[in-house]
């Protein structure tokens, strides 16, 4: 579905993305994990047009996607949950819901139902302003919004950061739970133990490049990743 | 001072205040959504009266009232594509500096092409008609100005909230990046935020200047600083502040100039801007800045 090949970003004058190259199969759950400073965001980042490559290609069912506006990438079915999850504070959970569809002309409420009945809390929360909503409760209306734009492709940045260990655990199954229900899924986390649980593939990136890769179960079982990302010592 | 003379003060106040805070409106937008303050905004309600008195040279007013709006969409428009674009991730004060740039550009346009000397604004007469309520006479403007201004901020709030280009309006002021993963188109939404901004300088243009009958260069910008003061006293970035800003600083130039302290009435709205600055900087509807990590 998704494929990348010697993707290189500079961010800041320094090159962030030395040449990686993986592929997301359709219907999967692929995760890259790597330390503060890998090049994770910077691959989501321009995945979605929101940094510019220096080169390479990125290639979404056939179609190159380099040099598209954010919105258009957008358009074709890829959505990004951010970083730090950047729901808008003055908005009510409703608006952001919908501003999730924003370039849909469609019907809206039955996407409405479905995200509600993936996240209970936010119905009853519903005209709330999202800036007074826990840090689980915003990083659960950063998912749904996105799912409003029907991707087929969602791209998740570390969403377990900051998050009590419990919560953590409910958002990874409801990503299991969008991915059963034909999402497919690009995951970036710290959290390597949880993320390779669930990931069909997963990559490590290190400084800039890919390090190792594997499917979820080899990198759990994988020393070297044991001792650096799981913080079990050999 | 009688009664009466109280109440047609108060109706001049009033109608001042509307014009200013249709002005001051457009630098509130502006700030909102490029964290800018456009300081070509007088420039192109100074542009707005010219613009009228063209059109109305060879149009009827129902014709030209529509054109001269038009033209000065057209104008903030291009000023915005042309000179802050370009500038979109420049640091704030290049962008500011661009806008001081077009202010002067503009004035000495007018100079060029209008020469400086003050030309006359056209009458529009249903606007001249004077009307008697009571014990106070006015032209029809002075009643109409205040009654429109609120119809308009009615209608701009109604188009920010419950409208789709207005809930963009919104993600784009807070967060570009996050808006364009919306599919937001972050420049489509800066166009049209300037679009509004130059269609109510236009509206006030009109009705400020049927009451002062000349346009000369600098005709804008007094009256620009002015309405940026009422914007920031309102609380740069809120159009309910830009509103009350407009309205009180109308009314207190009119009550000096009542109390034959005209000399004052510009002194006044500086000083209310100090004052303001000292005791309260975000103003009175100002956003509170609170950082969470």
């Amino acid at each position: 579905m998704l494929t990348i090949k010697d993707l290189r970003v500079n961010y800041g004058g320094i090159e962030a993305v030395k040449g990686i190259s993986f592929t997301v199969p359709d219907k999967s759950i692929v995760t890259l994990i790597g330390a503060n400073g890998a090049g994770k965001s910077t691959t989501l980042r321009s995945i979605t047009g929101l940094v510019k490559a220096s080169g390479g290609s990125i290639q979404f069912d056939g179609t190159e996607l380099l040099g598209l506006e954010t919105p258009e990438i957008v358009t074709r079915g890829i959505t990004l949950v951010p970083e730090g999850r950047r729901v808008f504070p003055d908005m009510t959970v409703i608006e952001n819901i919908r501003i999730g569809a924003y370039l849909r002309k469609d019907d809206l409420e039955p996407d409405i139902e479905w995200v509600y009945s993936l996240f209970p809390r936010l119905k009853e929360r519903s005209w709330q302003l999202a800036g007074t909503l826990s840090g689980g409760e915003q990083q659960m209306l950063a998912v749904a919004r996105a799912l409003m734009s029907h991707p087929r492709l969602l791209m998740m940045d570390e969403p377990s950061l900051g998050l009590a260990p419990l919560i953590v655990q409910d958002i990874f199954s409801i990503i299991q739970e969008i991915n059963k229900q034909g999402v497919t899924i690009l995951l970036i986390e710290q959290n390597a133990n949880m993320a390779l649980r669930i990931a069909d593939q997963g990559y490590v990136l290190e400084t800039g490049r890919i390090s190792l890769s594997g499917t979820g179960k080899e990198l759990l079982a994988d020393e070297s990743v044991k001792a650096a990302y799981l913080g079990k010592k050999k | 001072m009688s009664f009466t003379t109280f109440l047609q003060q108060c109706l001049t106040g009033i109608s001042l205040g509307g014009a200013y805070a249709l002005i001051a409106i457009g630098y509130t937008l502006v700030y909102g959504i490029l964290r800018l303050i456009n300081f070509a905004h007088g420039d192109i309600f100074m542009m707005a009266g010219y613009f009228m008195i063209f059109a109305m040279a060879s149009l009827p007013w129902f014709l030209a009232i529509p054109v001269t709006l038009l033209v000065t969409v057209l104008l903030g428009v291009s000023i915005e594509r042309v000179a802050y674009r370009p500038l979109r991730s420049a640091p704030r004060m290049s962008v500011m500096i661009s806008a001081i740039g077009v202010s002067y550009l503009l004035q000495n346009l007018a100079t060029y092409l209008f020469t400086a000397l003050p030309k006359g604004y056209p009458e529009i007469p249903f606007l001249k008609r004077i009307f008697q309520i009571g014990g106070l006479s006015a032209s029809f403007v002075t009643f109409l100005t205040p009654v429109l201004t609120l119809v308009l901020v009615y209608l701009l709030i109604l188009l920010i909230n419950h409208t789709k280009i207005g809930m963009a309006m919104r993600a784009v002021s807070k967060d570009y990046e996050t808006a364009s993963l919306m599919g937001i188109k972050i420049n489509k939404t800066i166009s049209f935020t300037f679009a509004v901004g130059s269609l109510l300088a236009g509206i006030g243009s009109i009705l400020y200047f049927t009451d002062r009958m000349t346009v000369f260069p600098f005709s804008g910008s007094l009256p620009g600083l002015k309405c940026f003061v009422a914007a920031v006293f309102g609380g740069i970035g809120s159009i309910p502040g830009a509103v009350i800003g407009g309205f009180i600083l109308g009314l207190g130039e009119t009550a000096l100039v009542a109390m034959g302290q005209s000399t004052f009435s510009d002194a006044f709205t500086f000083i209310l801007l100090i004052v303001m600055l000292l005791i309260r900087p975000t103003g009175l509807f100002g956003e509170k800045t609170t950082d969470k990590v």
